[in-house]
């Protein structure tokens, strides 16, 4: 992969102004999405050509993780403003495609509180996917509403307040999430073509929102937010599009992984999960759709080898292994390590393309 | 009605100090600490002997309170001043985002470090068990310990305001959260004034770890996250860095808790923390700055 430094799409849209071509900078960013799909692409043509299936399911978490790093990058990348909040629109997106594609038989004694038309119905798992999404999306535009309008750190904390809000809901609410239990009899899918897909959407949609004329604003806002209201940006109205597409992509990307697993419990979908995304996001640079996905792989590709370092490896007759506990510490200290090195992340601000010939 | 009352502040004294731990660091040097939970969890622990076993083996845990509780006191602080000088020092220039997830990082660390010594079972520990005891106040019967509570609380907050106002190093302190950069330039030394936040602050998670760890009679390595949002909700809804703001705002919330779980239905109330975020979200919006907004953190065009 040739990774040459370019500069956010902003620069481009100041360039199109003067003579604005069709479509131009659409055409000279499409490579970031591209070469992202691609990385996937290839780690899954790898995964599937070996066959392991425990690898199989490795990967499965990779780009079920990537759905959600974009999805927070969607929010945090583009807005400046960390989110918290955002594991809980997974949740929510993983209980809707429990709701929505459990056996009819099973639903009405396990979750008798759902109302009747939900309990008859039984959808294959893309569509319930898709709706799962359309759900986190409409309950991020009600809590963004609300919570756009404040700025900053308040923002972040009262975003984990929703999170909190959610998980206290969902873990209480027993004849409609089963409470702390878990809900099980969410079909299982193994085949890794379907979470790709979702992989490979969601960048495109992080692409698609961050070059559009919301996605610029808001962008233009997080860099210099007085010069970008005293233009004509409205802040809150910007980050709320970003709030609600980014909630969306989480709601998919928790319904994946509802279907990855096949049971939901509210404690999946809390502090540890929220740590993860998070920590891949800022590892691989906040402000960078491709420092997300690489964030992803490289944590994750971390985590695996720590886990098998814990499981025990042989060296000579004895086998070496890690007390539990070890690798969590160990990605700690990395990451802090990484952030002190690079305090806005590998990537920074900068984004993977292909080394262009006319710069100026 | 009594009952209430005293529920009400001891609950509030936790999440105060706990705010007030959060805040002091937050304005010294705009770090929203997420790794001060699991330092109260530390404090915990750290009268077990480390061992897995579901029993705790008791360590520190017996020694006469007036050696218990600076032993307790000292351990959060010098924990919470080796993860400023091993960590947080190298973050001094990083932006907020970096500085939050470097904690939340390290909080991890902390935390898995505990679960490697000591398991992630929860383990009964009875701490100063003489205070439970029910004492008669005013016809009320309250738990020693909640009246130990409220009393030891007031009398840190007392001992820290004073501490505050009337020594050289509380002025510096206070100074440095205003305006870091012009505290310096005035001959503020930096190292110092992060340094004695940390260690405070480290104190007072001792201070929680020690009233908690009595309250509930558990050690368990999740048990400083609960009281750690609430504490970071109180810190944002009194104002970021403003000390008052925090201690008010503890109060408030654990007011809120209680007041709820007394008024609220009887099926609605195990949903009652989501009301309290609910509230929280709202006071947020009629005051983004907070109840009582410090000086010095309205950034200047």
């Amino acid at each position: 992969m040739s990774a040459v430094v370019s500069e956010t799409p902003l620069a481009g849209v100041v360039k199109a102004a003067k003579k604005p071509a069709r479509f131009s900078l659409a055409r000279r960013t499409i490579i970031t999405p591209i070469l992202l799909s691609l990385l996937l692409i290839a780690i899954t043509l790898i995964t599937v050509m070996t066959g392991s299936r425990p690898f199989n399911q490795t990967v499965i978490d990779v780009l079920v993780r990537v759905i959600f790093v974009v999805g927070l990058y969607i929010f945090i990348g583009n807005s400046g403003v960390l989110s918290f909040g955002h594991v809980g629109f997974a949740c929510l997106g993983a209980y809707a495609t429990a709701w929505l594609t459990i056996n009819p038989i099973m639903k009405s004694s396990a979750l008798p509180g759902l109302p009747e038309w939900l309990l008859q119905t039984r959808l294959p798992y893309w569509e319930a996917a898709v709706l799962a999404a359309l759900f986190a999306g409409v309950a991020a535009l009600i809590f963004g509403r609300v919570l756009m309008r404040l700025s900053g750190i308040a923002a972040s904390i009262a975003t984990f307040a929703v999170l909190a809000m959610i998980n206290t809901i969902y873990s209480n609410w027993d004849s409609v999430t089963g409470g702390t239990s878990s809900v099980v009899g969410i079909p299982i899918i193994r085949t890794i073509w379907p979470y790709l897909i979702g992989a490979v959407v969601a960048i495109f949609i992080a692409w698609a929102h961050a070059i559009s004329r919301s996605g610029l604003a808001l962008r233009a806002a997080r860099d210099e937010p007085i010069a970008a209201s005293a233009s004509g940006v409205d802040i809150p109205k910007e980050r709320l599009v970003a709030f609600v597409v980014s909630g969306a992509v989480m709601g998919l990307g928790g319904a994946l992984m509802a279907h990855s697993i096949g049971v939901v419990t509210p404690d999946t979908f809390y502090l540890s999960l929220t740590f993860t995304t998070l920590s891949m996001l800022v590892v691989g640079g906040m402000g960078s759709l491709s420092g997300g996905v690489i964030g992803v792989v490289l944590l994750s590709a971390l985590i695996q080898a720590l886990r098998w370092l814990e499981a025990g490896v042989p060296i000579g007759e004895s086998t070496f292994a890690m007390p539990k506990g070890l690798q969590e510490i160990a990605l700690g200290i990395i990451m802090i390590v990484i952030l002190a090195l690079r305090p806005s992340g590998l990537m920074g601000n900068r984004e993977v393309t292909l080394p262009r010939r006319n710069r100026g | 009605m009594l009952q209430i009352l005293f529920d009400a502040l001891s609950l509030g004294s936790l999440y105060a100090l706990g705010a007030l731990g959060i805040a002091l660091i937050f304005g010294v040097m705009r770090l929203v600490n997420f790794a001060h939970g699991d330092v109260i969890a530390f404090c915990v622990f750290a009268l077990l002997w480390p061992s897995t076993d579901a029993m705790a083996i008791v360590f520190a845990g017996q020694l006469p309170w007036y050696l218990l509780v600076p032993f307790v006191l000292l351990c959060g602080a010098g924990l919470s001043v080796l993860c400023e000088i091993v960590v947080f020092r190298r973050f001094r220039k990083a932006n907020p985002a970096t500085m939050m997830i470097t904690s939340f990082a390290l909080g991890f660390v902390i935390r898995y470090f505990l679960l490697m010594l000591y398991s992630s079972r929860p383990k009964s520990i009875s701490l100063l068990p003489t205070l439970s005891q029910p004492v008669e106040i005013f016809g009320a019967r309250l738990p020693l310990l909640q009246l130990i509570t409220i009393i030891a609380t007031m009398a840190i907050l007392i001992g820290l305001t004073l501490f505050l106002r009337q020594t050289r190093f509380g002025l510096e302190m206070r100074a440095a959260a205003e305006n870091f950069s012009m505290a310096r330039m005035l001959g503020v030394r930096a190292n110092r004034v992060i340094m004695g936040a940390f260690a405070l602050s480290g104190a007072l998670a001792g201070a929680i770890a020690l009233i908690f760890g009595s309250q509930t009679g558990t050690a368990d390595i999740q048990m400083g996250a609960s009281i750690m949002l609430m504490a970071f909700i109180a810190t944002v809804i009194g104002g970021l860095g403003s000390l008052g703001g925090a201690v008010l705002a503890g109060f408030l919330l654990g007011a809120a808790s209680v007041v709820m779980q007394v008024m609220l239905p009887v099926d609605a109330r195990p949903f009652r923390d989501a009301f309290v975020y609910g509230a929280v979200i709202l006071v947020l919006l009629f005051r983004p700055q907070g109840l009582i907004a410090a000086r010095g953190t309205k950034e200047r065009v």
